[in-house]
């Protein structure tokens, strides 16, 4: 890994040959801004008692959705996790719907309905997400075989922890979209924990997705999840061969979560040491150097952070004042006819 | 009006709606090049083609996960699951993923989807190949639950199933597949969410399902001619939504009531509709409801010990004589 | 800002401080760690969420405050607070408030803190959405009295409602079913049992508590028969369960006596040289009051416990004397019937009332029913209602009266008073009333009932 980022970094540095381009740079790394700034206000609130139920952040993991998200385009799909509140953002969808949705108010994405773990906006590409491990492995496959049936273009991206890679689901979607040759690109975000227990501690081999993947007849790709350009370069590479009919991939993205599995999780099981080390690659920080490598302005980065934390901060405060969700919502939408009746 | 199987009448309902609709696929282990290993989907593969019937590898969990993914996103898939006892190995997609993400997402997600199965006893294929598993799906907000006895309701309620917006689960009988029976010319669509009164009677209702219902047609023939009590017979056939229009009427009529189940007797599918009657047909019973079931036992395999152990017409009559005699 | 007791798990209720970073007046900064909590499951610091100065440190190190409690108060440099006093660990209920108040009002959802039978009352969005989720199963409002009797027979639901529906006291079934049991064919049969000498009324004093009432008085004791039985049981149900109202009026029946006059002297004679009918003046009665139910038809119904039955047909109950009790016949669709009929089947229902040779269905039903005791000369009286009937109309004697004429004067007029009972569940007076006025319209100026 500390490899492929290095030559990686080798390669961005010579603007004359730069793949990726100013443009969709800053997108990058607004993104992860977005973020990072929303997800540090859930903790907030979270404090606040503002945020109720539970919630899981994917503080430190940014580059991953972030590079992925700009890298799809409309039609491409998301699959996410409970850990899905960066994946769903990164696909556009305004911060006071997700801040909405966490602090339970009517204005939420799904009126309260869904809450943290189930962040769904299917307008945004967002399909759901699927607090149950691995559930959603197959049901990309089946999102991805309609574009296949159909003949369209579209990908679908399904997005999981490392601890999912242990599931059975895991393995019976990747052979599934392997035969079937499915549009379909796996993201393993390894963060090093299932919830409390190191992944290494109980997995067979030492890249829990990676190395399975020749198991299925799929390249072996771990790319550096903290670094943005790596991570958008490895969807790029695997949309296009979605999009040509050449199936599946399987990408590990090695990255670190800051905070616990869940906001009731201190994360005290983590040796002394490592949090700061990986802080030191804080994705959000690597790309601001990055940026300034590529000669963009302290000043325009700034701006950015700064109409960032604007949006968060009204956003808030839209949640603040939004109403609880009115309780009629509680019979509708069970069944399609839009009610809940299941006797005459 | 011509004859036609049970087991014909599946491959001619889903070819009826393949037919209909270019969207809907069909999924599942050996439905393909085998036909089904029941042969009830036989000569699909070569109607349709390989792209829109399917087989798949041994993956429960990526059947049905994909059939969802699939309909999320337009198509509108028919799934099998060769046994129902093995919605126990993806029972995910049944109990959290296909009924709940309408609902959570607030109206965003939808899943017409059906999932067909083999279900019930009569192969003396033990106790995870024989079971009625019907009352697990039943228990779960967001389903639709349906479980036809002829081959004419076979056509007509796999059509209402795929026409249907929600997902359905679609219990096949696998003791049903031989039998015959009239089925009409022409397309059929049948409703969902309606019970069928079989058999006119004044004395008691019977409710039974699927295999139980020409099981408690025969109990109905000897209470009639050995005991004069005249029995009126419902076919449930669709557990949600369910009629209890029909059947709380019936109560009204007769004051007795009795279910056939197969399934084993604790939380049975008849224990939610007894209890319904408790309570709202209440001052309508003129006795006990009485449940008759198998016994809550896992299913043998040896045909003498599964043969005693489901309803027979004979302890059905017995108990509803029972029940009726001063 | 108030610093808050997090929520540290979704079954953790309280957080005890088990150590302070910061002092009161400190400087603080977002990401400053506050304080470090310990709950049964898990410890952990609380950083600072905005910049400020510690003003007031409310539980202190070693303290146990309850999730969403105010623990400090993080204030401008000034050191002001932003939440006034409050000082003593609120619970989670009461802090979700003030993040209530702030929603606008016009949304208007209940608060999300409502208890649960609120829900109930939420006027449904979808109206075209009968299905109730708190009442998916309609269970029936009422009550068919106890599954095992005083007498310790058992008897089935359905018995015990056609058995309350029909006015049978279900002590005096003999039971069919299985050990004993009542079913719904012993009601219908109307099989009796034999009375017992046990058997007592449900309420009031027992026979030998009111025969010690007479120590030196003689009397007969007189057994009570079914008919008594029922009588007793089902006027004190009905006059403890039914609100009673009365309403009472005075008709002229000047015109009504001029029309039974020529209408009795136009009637056919037969063979024999008898009239085809004799119409009375309760025939009249009749007709009109079923006029009156056809006429404001909402007071055409019966309480049905958990609904109200109204009719389009108007039956009325007609009380007849017997020697040893009382019945009353329903004389069917009376609205509908010329005079002449509802005479001739008045006497019919009430010659067959004596002979006691009515069928169950001639005397059960109606809405209505009227007892005339105007031959006895009793000028009014008030009835009691005979469930399910929901009126009764007393009818007192005609008698002569003397009236204030148009120009002063005083003149002597046939006069007739009625008392309507009504039950309040389902007629209310000013109903009830308009029922009795439309009543004294028709008997004053018969002509109408033609129309």
């Amino acid at each position: 890994m500390a490899k492929k980022a290095s030559s990686a970094a080798a390669q961005d540095t010579r603007r004359d040959n730069d793949d990726i381009g100013e443009e969709k740079r800053l997108e990058l790394y607004r993104t992860q801004v977005v973020l990072r700034e929303a997800e540090q206000r859930a903790f907030d609130l979270f404090l606040q008692n503002l945020v109720k139920g539970t919630s899981h952040l994917s503080l430190g993991q940014e580059a991953v959705a972030a590079g992925f998200a700009c890298a799809m385009k409309k039609g491409d799909l998301s699959f996410c996790t409970y850990r899905g509140h960066a994946h769903t953002l990164a696909r556009g969808v305004p911060v006071e719907k997700v801040l909405g949705e966490l602090m339970q108010r009517d204005n939420g994405l799904m009126r309260g309905k869904g809450g943290s773990m189930h962040l769904t906006s299917e307008e945004h590409g967002v399909m759901g997400s699927y607090a149950i491990i691995g559930a959603h492995l197959p049901i990309a496959c089946g999102a991805a075989w309609r574009a296949q049936y159909k003949g369209d273009k579209d990908v679908s991206v399904c997005f999981f922890g490392d601890g999912t890679t242990n599931i059975g689901a895991f393995h019976e979607a990747l052979n599934f979209a392997a035969v079937w040759k499915l549009p379909v690109v796996f993201v393993c975000e390894n963060n090093l924990y299932m919830e409390y227990t190191a992944i290494a501690d109980v997995t067979a081999v030492k890249h829990p997705a990676a190395d399975r993947a020749s198991a299925y007849g799929l390249d072996r790709i771990i790319i550096d999840g903290n670094d943005a350009d790596a991570v958008y370069r490895a969807a790029m590479a695997a949309f296009a061969k979605a999009r040509a009919g050449g199936g599946p991939s399987l990408i590990e993205c090695m990255t670190y979560r800051h905070s616990g599995h869940s906001r009731a999780d201190p994360a005290k099981y983590r040796p002394d040491g490592e949090l700061e080390k990986w802080k030191e690659r804080d994705p959000i920080k690597v790309y601001r150097e990055r940026l300034r490598q590529f000669g963009i302005s302290d000043a325009a980065v700034e701006e950015i952070d700064t109409d960032v934390r604007r949006i968060v901060d009204e956003a808030t405060e839209v949640c603040k004042a939004a109403p609880m969700p009115p309780l009629d919502i509680l019979t509708i939408d069970v069944y399609a006819d839009g009610g809940c009746a299941w006797r005459n | 009006m011509p004859e036609m199987t049970y087991r014909d009448a599946v491959a001619r309902g889903i070819a009826q709606e393949m037919r209909r609709d270019n969207d809907v696929v069909f999924l599942g282990e050996d439905v393909a090049g085998a036909g089904g290993v029941f042969k009830a989907t036989v000569g699909l593969l070569d109607e349709f083609g390989p792209k829109r019937v399917r087989d798949t590898p041994i993956s429960e969990q990526a059947i049905l996960g994909a059939a969802m993914g699939a309909a999320m996103t337009g198509l509108k898939p028919i799934a099998e699951i060769m046994f129902s006892d093995f919605l126990a190995v993806c029972f995910d997609y049944i109990a959290n993923e296909f009924p709940k993400s309408r609902y959570m997402s607030n109206g965003q997600t939808k899943c017409p989807l059906v999932v067909r199965t083999g279900n019930g006893a009569g192969s003396r294929f033990g106790a995870q190949h024989s079971q009625s598993v019907e009352n697990w799906c039943m228990m779960i907000p967001g389903l639709k639950v349906v479980a036809p006895s002829t081959p004419a309701d076979v056509v007509g309620l796999l059509a209402a199933a795929v026409r249907d917006p929600d997902p359905v689960i679609f219990f096949e009988h696998k003791s049903l597949y031989a039998t015959k029976g009239e089925v009409p010319d022409g397309e059929i669509v049948d409703t969902l969410g309606t019970a069928k009164i079989v058999r006119p009677g004044k004395d008691a209702t019977i409710l039974a399902l699927a295999l139980m219902v020409p099981r408690a047609l025969a109990a109905a023939d000897k209470l009639k001619s050995e005991h004069g009590i005249d029995a009126e017979v419902i076919d449930v056939r669709s557990l949600v939504p369910l009629d209890t229009q029909t059947i709380l009427g019936s109560v009204a009529k007769t004051h007795r009531l009795f279910t056939v189940e197969e399934n084993p007797r604790l939380c049975g599918w008849g224990a939610e509709i007894v209890s319904i009657a408790a309570d709202e047909a209440f001052y309508d019973l003129d006795g006990p409801a009485v449940r008759i079931t198998t016994p809550h036992i896992p299913l043998p395999a040896a045909d003498i010990l599964e043969d005693i152990v489901l309803p027979t017409p004979d302890r059905i009559a017995e108990k509803v004589a029972r029940a009726l005699g001063g | 800002m108030d610093i808050l007791m997090p929520q540290l798990g979704e079954t953790v209720a309280e957080g005890k401080i088990t150590k302070w970073f910061k002092a009161a007046g400190d400087a603080v900064k977002p990401g400053d760690n506050l304080f470090e909590i310990e709950t049964d499951k898990v410890s952990m610091e609380v950083p600072a969420t905005a910049s400020g100065v510690l003003s007031e440190i409310r539980v202190q190190a070693g303290e146990v405050a309850l999730v969403g409690a105010v623990v400090a108060i993080v204030g401008d440099k000034g050191g002001a607070s932003a939440s006034g006093a409050a000082s003593a660990p609120s619970s989670p209920a009461q802090n979700a408030a003030p993040a209530q108040a702030k929603a606008p009002a016009k949304a208007a959802p209940a608060p999300a803190a409502a208890a649960p039978q609120n829900f109930v009352a939420q006027p449904q969005r979808q109206a075209a959405q009968p299905f109730d989720i708190f009442n998916e199963v309609r269970t029936p409002l009422g009550n068919y009295g106890p599954a095992r009797l005083a007498n310790g027979v058992q008897i089935t639901p359905l018995a015990r409602r056609l058995a309350k529906e029909a006015g049978v006291d279900p002590a005096q079934l003999r039971g069919s079913g299985p050990h004993g049991r009542i079913v719904a064919k012993d009601v219908t049969t109307g099989a009796r049992a034999r009375p017992s000498t046990q058997q007592t009324l449900a309420t009031g004093a027992s026979a030998s508590q009111v025969k010690a009432l007479f120590p030196d008085t003689p009397f007969t004791e007189v057994p009570l028969d079914g008919m008594r039985r029922t009588i007793a049981t089902r006027l004190i149900a009905a006059k403890q369960s039914v609100p009673h109202f009365y309403l009472t009026m005075d008709l002229d029946l000047t015109a009504l006596l001029a029309a039974r006059e020529m209408i009795n002297a136009a009637a056919p004679k037969g063979a024999d040289g008898k009239p085809g009918y004799k119409v009375s003046i309760n025939d009249f009665v009749i007709k009109a009051f079923a006029a009156a139910l056809k006429r404001v038809p909402t007071a055409n119904a019966v309480w049905a416990e958990d609904r109200i039955l109204r009719f389009e047909q108007v039956d009325i109950g007609i009380a007849v004397a017997l020697e040893d009790g009382l019945i009353t016949p329903v004389l069917r669709k009376a609205d509908s019937k010329p005079l002449a009929v509802i005479a001739t089947d008045m006497h019919d229902l009430a010659a067959r009332a004596r002979e006691k040779k009515l069928k169950p269905a001639e005397y059960q039903g109606g809405a209505a029913a009227i007892s005339n005791l105007g031959m006895y000369g009793v000028r009014e009286f008030s009835a009691i209602i005979n469930p399910p009937h929901a009126t009764i109309l007393a009818v007192g004697a005609a008698r002569r009266a003397p009236v204030e004429r148009a120009d002063g004067g005083v003149k002597f007029v046939s006069q007739m008073s009625v008392t309507l009972s009504c039950d309040h569940r389902v007629i209310d007076g000013a109903l009830g009333a308009e029922l009795l006025a439309a009543f004294k319209n028709f008997i004053e100026q018969p002509v109408t009932m033609l129309v």
